[in-house]
């Protein structure tokens, strides 16, 4: 039962804090530049202004204007971009698959090292190449994501001109309107470079965090449960222990998506990734305020949204870590 | 706890350890002595020539011996800018930890010591703070900030405002720190007796029980330097950290980014190895610190 009070207690929470970015969001739009100005510019007469405002609402108490813009933001609308004049939300959309096959083909190769890797070390503890492993993520986790980012294009970008430095590639439309890259030899070459990048600054904290997770789950009396009923060292590596590890990197997996945003937005600005991180830097030096407000607003949401399954995730698999061993 | 002579004796067993010292040491020092070291002072306009723009390093072809690491494009040296560029770095780091401890080392004795609803009130504020990531943070923050301001108010506030917005958003990092420490003092029979005799909580708090709480607070500081030097870092890159006439690492290798592309390389790559190194020294030293001081701490397990 307390499954579904949690939940609720966690949906609160996301609404609250949804509510709290949406506040700050509007408040700031109120207090930067007059859009008024942007608008119609200096032609327009101070009766006119006034005319304007007053249809606008600008005029209105402060809580009447920001119930309307919550109303607005519930229907999709989030202003309009003083650049692009299209509305904010559409102008992002367009950068989203961008970005999300930029997070995903990081994912992709973090996952595939740093499991590996992890349980590696947690294993052979002591031999070199799992010392030098663990030396190598201290190292890793004291490189910024940019130098990273900038090694990689100085290095096979214009040194060895193997890979394209910038840029998205070609891509190829889907039937629902998502340009993607993944489609085309020439996208993935271009996503190759960025992708190593963002993963770079989970690698070395994943690889640690397995490692922790791996070796405290085989010191567990379930692991040696299973092994005195005789089960082969494999099965009870990777499938009883393993499993164990599972919840923490979930947990973290999730915690960390508030910084994998904030290096998307990095990694984009390195490579000119044409997705929603390099577009938020760009309307921060065209000052786009309504662009930068909508911004917030999209990946507060993403934040919330994710951060809200990861714990319903997480307890659905809970239950099962409290019962080591009880079905076998 | 171990005793001073353990300490050093232990520190000078472990050759990571001192390598790392050794390096954090010169690094230092360069900052702090950079007007009386740097052979050129790269904000001083008069010093600067534009003819020798973009100079590589003395040793290639077309180097100048006065320039040892070459020169960036409005002919600063790039040695001198390093000197100058790791002391607003450092200052920056230190400061916004000395914002993190101050914050965080409060909140965490009034939650540990009070208890009840303060206490679950602040690590809710603490766990919602946690996991938005400093570094979106302090890039919306900054963000708006450099919208709401012009150029030049921005430029001259950049410095304080880095350190207070990586300063409040670390706090919970101390505050759960020392919040758990003091979960385990304060039923000791010496806060028993503190309170006894008399004294007043706001005294039992701050002399006896804070005094045993510092050593994790110090292994922490010294990581979080590391971890708020690296986040200015990233900001200046974008743009929204330290203004160009006064940079940072993180602003230098942003001003020499664009020149990777055509093979001047060294504007970018010095200023890099040296914020590797300052992160990397300041690391590692944290992470010998915590196994000699507190090995039960462990990296990202929050």
């Amino acid at each position: 039962m307390h499954i579904i009070a949690f939940l609720i207690r966690r949906a609160l929470q996301a609404v609250i804090v949804m509510f709290v970015i949406s506040l700050i969001g509007f408040s700031i739009q109120g207090n930067l530049g007059d859009p008024l100005r942007e608008l119609v510019g200096q032609s327009v007469s101070e009766a006119e202004r006034q005319l304007l405002r007053d249809e606008l609402g600008l005029n209105d108490p402060f809580l009447i204007q920001y119930a309307r813009f919550l109303g607005n933001a519930l229907q999709g609308d989030l202003g309009t971009s003083y650049f692009f004049k299209r509305p904010a939300l559409d102008v992002i959309m367009d950068k989203f698959p961008a970005t999300l096959e930029l997070v995903i083909g990081a994912t992709f190769i973090f996952l595939a090292l740093s499991i590996p890797g992890g349980i590696y070390c947690a294993i052979n503890r002591d031999k070199w190449i799992a010392k030098t492993i663990m030396t190598g993520s201290i190292i890793g986790i004291s490189v910024p994501v940019f130098l990273t980012a900038i090694f990689l294009v100085w290095i096979f970008g214009v040194e060895l001109q193997w890979l394209p430095a910038f840029g998205r590639g070609d891509t190829v439309e889907m039937p629902w309107g998502w340009d993607t890259g993944f489609l085309t030899l020439d996208g993935l070459a271009h996503l190759l470079l960025p992708s190593i990048a963002l993963s770079s600054i989970m690698l070395p904290l994943f690889i640690r965090l397995i490692r922790a997770e791996m070796m405290e789950a085989m010191g567990t009396d379930y692991v040696r449960f299973a092994r005195a009923k005789g089960l082969s060292t494999r099965r009870v590596r990777y499938v009883h222990a393993f499993r164990n590890t599972l919840l923490p990197v979930v947990t973290v997996g999730g915690l960390m998506i508030g910084t994998l945003i904030a290096y998307t937005i990095l990694t984009e600005t390195v490579f000119q990734w044409p997705g929603m991180g390099f577009l938020f830097l760009e309307a921060v030096n065209r000052v786009d305020t309504p662009l930068i407000i909508a911004y917030i607003i999209v990946v507060g949401l993403i934040f919330v949204v994710v951060n809200t399954i990861v714990d319903f995730v997480y307890t659905l698999i809970n239950p099962m870590v409290k019962l080591p061993g009880a079905k076998s | 706890m171990i005793t001073w002579r353990g300490f050093l004796k232990r520190f000078l067993s472990d050759p990571v350890a001192i390598g790392a010292g050794v390096v954090l040491l010169i690094l230092v020092l360069m900052a702090l002595f950079a007007p009386v070291l740097a052979p050129q002072n790269p904000y001083d306009l008069m010093q600067l020539d534009i003819m020798n723009s973009e100079l590589p390093p003395s040793w290639k072809p077309g180097g100048d011996e006065q320039f040892l690491l070459g020169t960036d494009a409005q002919g600063r040296g790039v040695l001198s800018t390093i000197m100058y560029g790791t002391g607003i770095s450092l200052l920056i780091g230190i400061g916004a930890v000395i914002v993190q401890g101050i914050l965080g080392v409060t909140l965490g004795l009034i939650a540990g010591y009070k208890g009840g609803w303060i206490d679950s009130f602040l690590m809710r504020l603490a766990d919602i703070q946690m996991s938005l990531s400093t570094l979106m943070i302090a890039i919306i923050a900054l963000a708006l900030f450099q919208a709401a301001f012009d150029a030049n108010v921005y430029a001259d506030y950049a410095i304080i405002m880095l350190i207070l917005i990586i300063g409040i958003a670390e706090w919970p990092k101390f505050a759960r720190t020392v919040r758990s420490s003091v979960l385990g003092e304060k039923n000791k029979e010496y806060v028993d007796a503190a309170r006894v005799i008399g004294l007043p909580a706001r005294k039992v708090m701050w002399g006896h029980i804070l005094p045993n709480t510092l050593t994790p607070v110090l292994v922490i500081s010294t990581i979080q330097v590391a971890e708020a030097i690296m986040t200015e870092a990233a900001l200046s890159f974008l743009g929204l950290g330290m203004p160009v006439d006064r940079p940072s690492l993180g602003s230098l290798i942003r001003s020499g980014f664009e020149f990777v592309f055509s093979g001047q390389y060294w504007i970018t790559f010095y200023p890099a190895l040296v914020l590797i190194a300052l992160v990397l020294a300041l690391n590692l030293l944290g992470d010998w610190l915590r196994d000699v001081l507190n090995p039960k701490l462990r990296r990202g397990d929050d």
